[in-house]
C-alpha cells in the first residue's frame, strides 16, 4: 500500500483517486476520491460521507464552497510543482469555508514546499514515488517563527502575545 | 534604521539553515536541478554565462557602514573583490561558488541581510525613494511602512510560488522617486480631506517586453488595511495570472486583459472577505516599526553660515562648485545636505564598487553621516544626513576614492544593466556602449549645459536597464546572432511617467555614440531657454530627431 505524510506522520493511504476525465459508475469497496466534475454533476445522487473530492488547480474552489464539510477528505492537485494555485485554494477551503477534514496535496508537491503548504492548511502530502518521507518530514518545521497569519495561524506576529 | 528583533534574526539564520541542506542535497543528487531552480532563485542565486550570480536583498535600499564592511569582506573572500549595485536597490555578486552560498548567507545573517526573494516567481525586494526620511517634499515616511510590508512578504506561505515575479515600489512623497507606475503594485502614501494616512494603489505597471504604466484601483485605502488589501491583490493575481506563458503571465497583462476597472472589482469582492481581520495593523505595530525610523541626532547648525562658507569655498574652487551643483541637495535640516556618491566615473561598469570601495564608503558615512548609506535605483549611493561644513572635506576624501564625478543626474550618469558581459538572458553588451557613450560626451560642460536627462541602457527586453523610462532609451536587439542596439526617445519614469517611442531601426554598437550625438544635436538646436531635454522632446515629438539621425549624408 502507497504510503503519505498525514499529520506529520508517515501512514499507508488508503485512499484511491480517480482521474479527471472519469465517468460511469465509481468501483465499489474503496474509499474513492473523485474529481470536482464528477462530483458536481452527480451530487444528488452519490452517497456521502466515505467520498473525498479533489480540485485541480484551474478550478475554482468556489465550486465547493460551503459544501467543504460534507467530504472527509478534499485533495487539491498540483499539476505541477511550480503552480501555485493550490497554496490559495487550501487557505480558502480552511480559512473561508472552514473545512476541518483532511487537506491533502496531491500531483507534484515537493519536500521543500511542505513548511508553506502546511501554513495553508494543508495536513497530507502525497509526494512522487520514491520520495524520502522519513527526511521529508523534517522540512514541515524549516521555520520555528512566521510573520504572517495563515491556515495554520490565526494571529500575525505582531498580534501574538509572547 | 530597522534593527532585527529576536524573532526576526532566528527566521534569518533559520533560512540560511533550510538553503545549507537544500543546497547540500543538490549536490548531492538527492534534488533534481529543476526543483532545486525555484529554491536557489528564491534565495537570489542564479546561474549566469561565467559563473553563478548571487543578488543580495536591500530593503528598501538602507544600508548601514557595518553591512558594507561585512559586503566588503563577502566580496574579498569569496568573490573577485567588488560587487554591483542594481537597478532595484540591490546588491549582486558576480563569482561567487554555489559551494560557499550557504555560508555567504550565513555571514550576510550576522549583519541583518539576507537574499531572500531576491528572484524567483514570488514577491521582491520592496524599493522606495533613496531620500526617505529627509527629502523636502515628503507627506509621510515611505521606510516604516516598506519594513512592515517586508515582513509581510517574507516567507509569505500562499505567495511564493506566483505565476510571476511581482514588484512592489512604495513613494511617500510628493514627486515620485521609487517609479511607483512602473511597479507591479506602486504605492502613494497619501492623506485624505480629514488628513487621514492612507495609500492610493495602483496596479499593472511594468517595464519587460510588454511596458506598461500602472493603472489607480483605489484612490485612498486607510493604512490599517495595507496588508488584507494586497493579499487580495495577490491572490487575485495567483488564481487567475496566466501561467501558460512565461511572457503573458505578469500582473499587467491580466489587469490588461480583465480591464483595471473588472480587476479593481474582483480584488475589492476578494478584500471584502478579509477586511479587518487578524492581518489588520495596529498603531502599536505601526509605532514599534517607527519607533526604528526616528531622527537622527542632528546639531542645531548655523544654516547662513555654512551657506556663506560653502559660496566661498565654491568660488575659489570651480570643481567643488560642480559637484556642489550637481551631487548635493537641499536637506529637510537647517545646516545639512543630502550627497549622491556617484558610482558612474567613466570607464567603470555603472554600479561596480570593489571591496576597498565599500570600506571607503563605510568609514565615510561613519565620518560624515550617522553610519548610514542609501542605494538609488540610478545605481549611486547616497549620504543623506552630512553637515554643509564638512561637505568639502567630504568631497576631497570622496574625489580621491573616485565617488566625486560630478555628474548626477546628467547624460554620464547612466543606468545600466550588467548585459551581455555576465547575464545568460542579455541579447547583446551594455557595459561597452555606455563606456563608449561617456568616453564620446566627456566635456562636463557640455554635459552640464545639457541639464537633467536621463539615458538608460538594458542589454534585452527583460529592461533591467529601464530603457522605456529613460529619455533617451537604449535596448540590446538580437539581429541573426548580432548585437545591435535599437534607441528610444521621450521616455520618464517620474510622475508624469511616460513610456519612450523606438527612434526607427536599430544600429551597430560603434554607431551608438554618434547617433546620441546627433539626438542631442537635435534637443540643443530646438531647445527653448533651459528647457530640459524631455520637454523639448514633448514639444517637438520624434519626427525632428528621426529626421537629423537617419538622413541621407551629401
Amino acid at each position: 500500500m502507497p504510503k503519505i505524510i498525514n499529520k506529520d506522520q508517515i501512514v499507508e493511504d488508503k485512499w484511491t483517486v480517480l482521474p479527471k476525465n472519469f465517468s460511469g459508475e465509481p468501483p465499489a469497496g474503496t474509499l474513492l476520491i473523485v474529481p470536482l466534475k464528477f462530483w458536481l454533476e452527480h451530487k444528488d445522487t452519490i452517497r456521502l460521507p466515505v467520498l473525498g473530492v479533489w480540485i485541480d488547480s484551474d478550478e475554482d474552489v468556489e465550486a465547493i464552497g460551503e459544501d467543504a464539510n460534507l467530504f472527509p477528505l478534499i485533495a487539491v492537485n498540483f499539476p505541477s510543482f511550480t503552480d501555485g494555485r493550490g497554496f490559495s485554494i487550501g487557505r480558502l477551503l480552511r480559512e473561508r469555508y472552514e473545512f476541518t477534514g483532511q487537506l491533502r496535496a496531491i500531483g507534484s508537491p515537493t519536500r521543500d514546499q511542505l513548511f508553506y503548504l502546511k501554513r495553508c492548511g494543508f495536513d497530507a502530502f502525497d509526494l512522487k514515488e520514491g520520495a524520502d518521507l522519513e527526511a521529508a518530514l523534517a522540512s514541515l518545521n524549516d521555520f520555528s517563527i512566521t510573520y504572517q497569519n495563515a491556515a495554520d495561524q490565526p494571529d500575525p506576529l505582531f498580534r501574538r502575545k509572547e | 534604521m530597522y534593527r532585527y528583533t529576536e524573532n526576526d534574526q532566528k527566521i534569518i539564520e533559520e533560512r540560511v539553515a533550510q538553503f545549507r541542506g537544500q543546497t547540500a542535497r543538490y549536490l548531492a543528487g538527492e534534488l533534481a536541478n529543476e526543483e532545486f531552480l525555484p529554491l536557489r532563485l528564491q534565495n537570489g542565486l542564479y546561474i549566469q554565462r561565467l559563473a553563478p550570480m548571487l543578488r543580495i536583498a536591500v530593503p528598501y535600499g538602507l544600508l548601514n557602514s557595518t553591512q558594507f564592511r561585512k559586503l566588503a569582506h563577502i566580496a574579498r573572500h569569496y568573490d573577485k573583490g567588488y560587487c554591483h549595485f542594481t537597478t532595484r536597490q540591490n546588491i549582486q555578486f558576480n563569482w561567487p561558488q554555489l559551494e560557499e552560498v550557504p555560508d555567504i548567507l550565513a555571514e550576510l545573517a550576522q549583519v541583518q541581510m539576507h537574499a531572500v526573494q531576491t528572484s524567483g516567481n514570488c514577491i521582491r525586494n520592496i524599493t522606495s525613494d533613496q531620500y526617505a526620511g529627509v527629502a523636502g517634499d515628503e507627506i509621510e515616511d515611505p521606510r516604516p511602512w516598506c519594513e512592515i510590508l517586508r515582513q509581510w512578504s517574507t516567507f509569505h506561505p500562499e505567495f511564493a510560488y506566483l505565476p510571476r515575479k511581482f514588484k512592489i515600489a512604495v513613494s511617500g512623497s510628493e514627486s515620485d522617486r521609487a517609479a511607483i507606475l512602473v511597479h507591479d503594485i506602486g504605492l502613494q502614501l497619501v492623506r485624505n480631506e480629514v488628513g487621514e494616512l492612507g495609500f492610493k494603489v495602483l496596479v499593472g505597471g511594468g517595464l519587460g517586453r510588454t511596458p506598461v504604466i500602472g493603472s489607480v484601483i483605489r484612490e485612498f485605502l486607510p493604512w490599517q488595511h495595507i496588508l488584507g488589501y494586497l493579499e487580495a491583490i495577490v491572490r487575485v493575481y495567483n488564481r487567475y495570472g496566466n501561467r501558460e506563458n512565461k511572457y503573458k503571465a505578469r500582473i499587467k497583462i491580466l489587469v490588461r486583459a480583465w480591464t483595471p476597472e473588472v480587476f479593481a472589482e474582483k480584488v475589492e469582492k476578494e478584500w471584502a472577505h478579509i477586511v479587518d481581520g487578524p492581518c489588520t495593523l495596529t498603531q502599536e505595530e505601526v509605532d514599534r516599526v517607527k519607533h526604528h525610523f526616528t531622527l537622527p541626532a542632528y546639531e542645531t547648525l548655523d544654516a547662513a553660515n555654512a551657506d556663506a562658507a560653502l559660496s566661498a569655498q565654491g568660488a575659489d574652487n570651480k570643481a567643488f562648485a560642480k559637484w556642489l551643483e550637481r551631487n548635493t541637495l537641499p536637506h529637510r535640516v537647517a545646516g545639512y545636505s543630502i550627497v549622491n556618491l556617484s558610482l558612474k566615473p567613466t570607464g567603470v561598469a555603472p554600479g561596480d564598487v570593489t571591496d576597498v570601495q565599500l570600506e571607503t564608503i563605510a568609514d565615510l558615512a561613519d565620518r560624515y553621516s550617522f553610519g548610514e548609506i542609501r542605494a538609488t535605483h540610478n545605481q549611486n549611493l547616497v549620504l543623506a544626513d552630512v553637515k554643509k561644513s564638512e561637505l568639502f572635506e567630504l568631497w576631497q576624501q570622496a574625489k580621491v576614492a573616485g565617488f566625486a564625478t560630478p555628474n548626477i543626474g546628467t547624460l554620464t550618469d547612466l543606468i545600466c544593466c550588467p548585459g551581455g558581459d555576465f547575464c545568460s538572458l542579455a541579447n547583446a553588451k551594455s557595459i561597452p556602449v555606455a563606456e563608449a557613450i561617456q568616453r564620446r560626451f566627456d566635456d562636463m560642460d557640455y554635459v552640464y549645459d545639457l541639464g537633467d536627462l536621463t539615458l538608460n541602457i538594458s542589454g534585452c527586453m527583460n529592461a533591467c536597464g529601464h530603457h522605456h523610462v529613460g529619455n533617451i532609451g537604449i535596448l540590446g536587439v538580437d539581429k541573426k546572432g548580432a548585437e545591435f542596439y535599437q534607441v528610444q526617445l521621450g521616455g520618464s519614469a517620474d510622475n508624469s511617467a511616460t513610456l519612450g517611442n523606438v527612434l526607427g531601426p536599430s544600429f551597430g554598437q560603434e554607431e551608438i555614440p554618434d547617433i546620441i550625438g546627433k539626438i542631442l544635436d537635435v534637443y540643443v538646436v530646438n531647445r527653448q531657454g533651459d528647457e530640459l531635454f524631455i520637454d523639448t522632446y514633448r514639444r517637438i515629438g520624434l519626427n525632428p530627431f528621426k529626421e537629423s539621425v537617419y538622413a541621407k549624408d551629401h
